[in-house]
């Protein structure tokens, strides 16, 4: 991956001309600290028709007053990346309407992932006092005169004194810690204001610190529901840029396990969905079945919910002799049970009026919020990164993109249930044909990845994850990103939530099926 | 000594019983008349089957909690029945996951809601060390620097048997408690965090006004 | 079939003798609400049991199995630990009423399930209009549950009163209608009259159609009234953490946890009263020997052998759909509900006058 570089001046022109050109897909913004070289950011697009990519990247000019111009308005997810780089890199977006910190307290002092910052105790101890959420929204602009400074054009109040009411962080619908404002008017939201962060640990930090293989752990315990995926897409970059090709066995056994921990996610997707629309039984019907997949896991590789499976080069360890055939049953197993689900839970007049109609994601709003997986997919857009660039075995076998059309919550929910009947469809092509071969490929002791930029994708379970790495040829990556899978779904929350009520939140929360440890990192 | 027991489970079994004796012995440095010792162990009798957990999870830990109260393990079994959303109505707090600086603040105000006799049980490696992000900016390494930890499983995460396990060393720990004379507030009024939030760092807007 | 009037008028005689009228109508009050208190307590600590045994036969658990054999004593550890628990008093809440809120759901809960007729003669009260003292003692419930939520000083809280308020003023509109119907069909309000006239027939049997449909409404509103799945909106787990009592602790918190299983008990003794036949066991006309065997199981048994039936199938439905919007509760009650309870009340009422009844 080498992007092109554009000038400051000319970058929202060209931003401008590459969306008129049908670059309707922000992947991700990447903010980066090159040292001398200065901050900046790097944008990679995708078209959403014709899969075609491009990478654009651009610097600051300056490192004490680093801006670049808002590109907001023609991709909506930039709202929320935007401030991400400015949480992380003290980058102003200029007429970005609300230059808030993403992630971190709005006390904080410094911006971590910049080179030069200091992670000293002294300047950022453990604050126990409550943080007090900023209430105004700051937009910038440069001024027009031949100084050109950046001053803040206007302050927005986000609440005012509407009614105000706290959802989260430890609130049992929210998945875990994520935490919403809304502004209620009786059961009504008007205005939702998202608060990410309280699970963000660093990792892209402390990553730059570690080694390749010391890296690999943190993947599992960013989405813990996708793990084998998210492990798979850094073990692919990496195996990307030092040339090597993993032996077939290794292929089949990724594909395999990556279709298994889709099922174990969609289960829990199931089970969480009921739960938070009050059905706790068939929460229950689901973490039984969830089970099984867990066994299978935990002979496997010898862990449940984190298997840390995939290594550079191949797999961990050799896949057990009855595995095939506990695969077998389990697939088997598993679709009777969906008719179960779907008795009990899915065709229940409730569900359905909980559901039907509620949180319509239109498609061009899932494109701009770059809302991919499960969500995405109900609203009509096929972006399934398997389908869209395979890798692995999914070009060798034959497989439906479910898609579904009207973009609310039951086609969310519905998109979940037929993927685990697709997945089970994957894994019994597969399961007969292990070839036999090694497992794992011989690599060096010390991995280096050879100077360069590399990023790799894969289809988590809830969505496109992303890695990139920027290397210097050393043992650890200079930066690594990792493109959130719940960030945008987030962030389409409160064009989604129009109209809705407090309990349409929990069910279009249930059904964006978004992990907040993915989303903070 | 009156050693405290688990049904089905011999007292040599478990694991860090020098630990607990120590407690027992200084919990019983005075003594108490054999009246208000049965009632005592009537009261932890009481205590100790009926842990009512708070819903309180941060990341990896908190899918295997939920695992723990789901159809395979069932810690409904043992008393756990019941999960309570509201920090008031629940009995202890099992930290599941990561506690970051941004996070901190809430788990020590959901600990001061809870109403006494509350229980803390550190789930997991970053809950009771920091664990693999042990060298983040962000990340608070160990609960028990805020909040006071009665019982520390460890893994990453662990396994839900383990988490039965720690739960029962908490009951045993419950069961040798004394609620006449004995201490039943771990924290002082004063050390909670009540009261007026003093606001010191609202940032205003004229901050960045040139 | 035994009448415990028998027993109670034997009893009231006999204090009458020892001590003067005051005395002893003073030590009879005491003993009856000791007797209904007691009663109340016991039956709430089977409720809770039995809920999650039923719970978790339909998750495919065991439930409490450690306590005691089967998990027997489980709740009486719960009631043990929660006598105990602090009772935190909130900054800035309206203290009366915040500690008042508690007890007033209680105490309407006590009221309304003391007039439940257990056995024939074994009912506290039993005056003309005893259905409608139960409707009146049971709505002022949703009282105590406003108060909660106004007085805790939480949004929650607050939002789950107002929910609360508006479901259970709606869906006692239905129960209304619904024990009309019943009343229609038997001319009197006095409960025990009501049973008395069901030792031939049951209600249900005898109001056919009318009577079947006034019970199913009467079963989805009442299951509205004690705020369960479906209708568990003002406490919403999921939604707003614990709802009304999101704030409350310990025996305070106690209270509301035991009223609503209380409900749920009156709900279904009331059901099973009006339109199950209460204490009156099955007879079929035609088949002397078999109502002679039944004859022979005690009031009491057929009365809570019902009650608990009703209680089972309520539960299911808990523990099977999920919770509702409250739009669509409100309207489910008011576009469907009432109308049809509405026409249901004209039905039963040509049905009474053109004779149509068994």
């Amino acid at each position: 991956m080498n992007p092109t570089f554009i000038d400051t001046e000319k970058f929202r022109a060209q931003m401008e001309e590459l969306r008129r050109n049908g670059m309707d897909f922000l992947r991700d913004i990447i903010g980066m600290d090159w040292g001398e070289e200065g901050l900046g950011a790097i944008y990679t697009l995708e078209n959403s028709s014709t899969h075609e990519t491009c990478e654009v990247a651009v610097r600051c000019t300056s490192r004490e007053t680093p801006t670049i111009a808002s590109v907001y308005d023609l991709w909506s997810v930039a709202e929320f990346y935007e401030r991400e780089v400015y949480d992380f890199f003290g980058i102003k977006f200029v007429n970005h309407p609300d230059m808030r910190r993403l992630f971190l307290r709005n006390d904080w002092v410094g911006y971590p992932l910049r080179k030069d910052y200091d992670e000293s105790e002294a300047i950022n101890p453990i604050r126990m006092e409550n943080e007090i959420p900023e209430d105004v929204q700051r937009d910038y602009e440069i001024a027009e005169d031949a100084e050109r400074e950046l001053y803040v054009k206007q302050t927005n109040k986000i609440f005012g004194d509407q009614y105000i009411i706290n959802i989260g962080p430890q609130h049992p619908a929210t998945h875990g810690v994520l935490r919403f404002r809304l502004a209620l008017d009786g059961e009504e939201i008007r205005k939702i204001d998202v608060h990410c962060g309280y699970i963000h640990r660093g990792i892209e930090k402390m990553s730059e610190k570690m080694t390749y293989p010391q890296i690999l752990a943190f993947t599992d315990r960013l989405d813990y529901l996708s793990a084998h995926q998210n492990r798979h897409a850094l073990c692919m970059c990496i195996e990307k840029a030092m040339g090597i090709e993993p032996t077939g066995r290794v292929q089949y056994i990724r594909t395999i396990m990556d279709e298994l921990q889709r099922i174990d996610s969609h289960l829990l997707f199931l089970s969480c969905a009921a739960m938070d629309l009050g059905a706790i039984t068939t929460f229950i019907y689901g973490f039984r079945d969830r089970e099984k997949v867990l066994d299978i896991f935990e002979e496997v590789t010898g862990g449940r919910l984190i298997q840390n499976y995939n290594v550079i080069g191949g797999v961990q360890a050799d896949i057990t002799p009855d595995f095939a055939r506990k695969v077998k049953e389990f697939c088997n197993y598993q679709k009777r049970k969906i008719e179960e689900y779907n008795n009990v839970f899915t065709y229940n007049t409730i569900t359905r009026k909980r559901m039907i109609g509620v949180g319509v994601l239109s498609r061009e709003d899932a494109i701009s919020y770059g809302c991919t997986g499960g969500s995405g997919r109900a609203s009509g857009w096929a972006c399934d990164v398997r389908k869209r660039h395979p890798y692995a075995l999914y070009d060798k076998v034959d497989f439906k993109e479910i898609i579904y059309n009207n973009g609310d919550c039951y086609d969310r929910f519905l998109v979940r249930i037929d993927e685990i009947l697709q997945s089970i469809h994957i894994i019994e092509q597969l399961i007969d044909n292990i070839p036999e071969g090694d497992y794992k490929v011989k690599t060096k002791p010390i991995i280096r990845i050879p100077e360069g930029r590399y990023s790799a994708a894969v289809e988590g379970s809830r969505g496109e994850f992303g890695v990139f790495i920027e290397s210097r040829g050393d043992k650890s990556p200079y930066r690594l990103k990792f493109r959130p899978m719940g960030l945008p779904l987030v962030a389409a929350m409160h064009k989604i939530l129009k109209g809705a009520k407090i309990a349409d939140l929990i069910a279009i929360g249930a059904t964006l099926d978004y992990v907040i440890p993915d989303i903070d990192r | 000594m009156k050693k405290p027991e688990i049904k089905s489970i011999p007292y040599g079994e478990f694991k860090d019983n020098e630990t607990l004796e120590a407690l027992i012995q200084e919990i019983n440095k005075e003594r108490t008349n054999v009246l208000v010792g049965k009632l005592d162990e009537l009261i932890n009798w009481g205590r100790s089957n009926s842990l009512w957990s708070l819903t309180f999870a941060t990341s990896c830990c908190g899918i295997e909690f939920m695992a723990v109260g789901a159809a395979r393990y069932d810690f409904a079994r043992f008393g756990f029945e019941v999960t309570r959303n509201s920090p008031r109505q629940a009995d202890l707090i099992m930290v599941a996951g990561t506690i970051t600086h941004k996070m901190a603040p809430v788990l020590k105000r959901l600990y001061d809601q809870m109403a006494e006799p509350k229980y803390v049980v550190a789930v997991g490696g970053c809950a009771i060390s920091g664990g693999p992000f042990k060298g983040s900016y962000h990340v608070l390494n160990g609960v028990d620097k805020i909040i006071p930890v009665d019982v520390y499983i460890p893994g990453c995460p662990p396994r839900p048997e383990a988490m039965l396990y720690g739960m029962m060393q908490l009951q045993r720990k419950v069961k040798v408690e004394k609620f006449f004379g004995g201490k039943n507030r771990k924290l002082s009024r004063r050390d909670m965090t009540d009261g007026p939030i003093i606001v010191t760092n609202v940032p205003t807007s004229e901050t960045d006004n040139k | 079939m035994l009448d415990f009037g028998t027993i109670t008028t034997a009893t009231d005689q006999y204090l009458h003798s020892v001590m003067p009228t005051q005395a002893a109508l003073l030590l009879e009050c005491i003993l009856v609400a000791l007797c209904a208190v007691l009663a109340y307590v016991m039956l709430a600590i089977v409720m809770i049991f039995m809920e999650r045994k039923v719970c978790a036969a339909f998750q495919c658990r065991l439930g409490p199995m450690r306590v005691g054999v089967w998990g027997l004593l489980q709740v009486f550890a719960d009631v043990f630990k929660m006598l105990i628990k602090e009772i935190i008093s909130i900054d800035r809440s309206d203290k009366l009423l915040y500690n008042l809120a508690p007890y007033l759901v209680v105490m309407s809960s006590v009221l309304t399930f003391s007039c439940l007729p257990f056995a024939q003669g074994f009912q506290v009260l039993d005056f003309n209009i005893g259905v409608f003292f139960i409707m009146a003692a049971s709505s002022f419930g949703v009282l105590g549950i406003l108060l909660a939520g106004w007085s805790s000083n939480n949004k929650y809280s607050m939002i789950g009163a107002v929910r609360s308020g508006a479901q259970m003023i709606s869906y006692e509109l239905s129960i209304g209608l619904c024990i009309l119907v019943i009343v229609v069909l038997s001319g009197t309000m006095q409960i025990s009259e009501l049973v008395e006239a069901q030792r031939d027939g049951w209600f249900i049997f005898k109001g056919h159609i009318p009577a079947f449909t006034a019970f199913i409404i009467y079963l989805i509103a009442g299951n509205a009234e004690t705020n369960r799945a479906p209708f568990d909106l003002p406490e919403a787990e999921s939604e707003l953490t614990a709802g009304f009592h999101t704030e409350y602790s310990g025996m305070h918190f106690g209270f509301f946890y035991v009223a609503e299983f209380m409900n749920l008990f009156i709900v279904a003794g009331i059901a099973s009263t009006l339109f199950l036949g209460g204490w009156a066991p099955l007879h079929i006309a035609g088949f002397g020997a078999f109502n002679a065997i039944m004859d022979y199981i005690p009031g009491s048994v057929w009365f809570l052998g019902k009650t608990f039936f009703v209680i089972w199938l309520l539960m299911w439905v808990r523990w099977t759909f999920p919770r509702m919007r409250i739009d669509q509760v409100v309207s489910l009650e008011w576009k469907y509900l009432l109308p049809i309870g509405l026409v249901n009340l004209l039905i039963m009422t040509i049905c009474v006058v053109c004779g149509w009844t068994f």
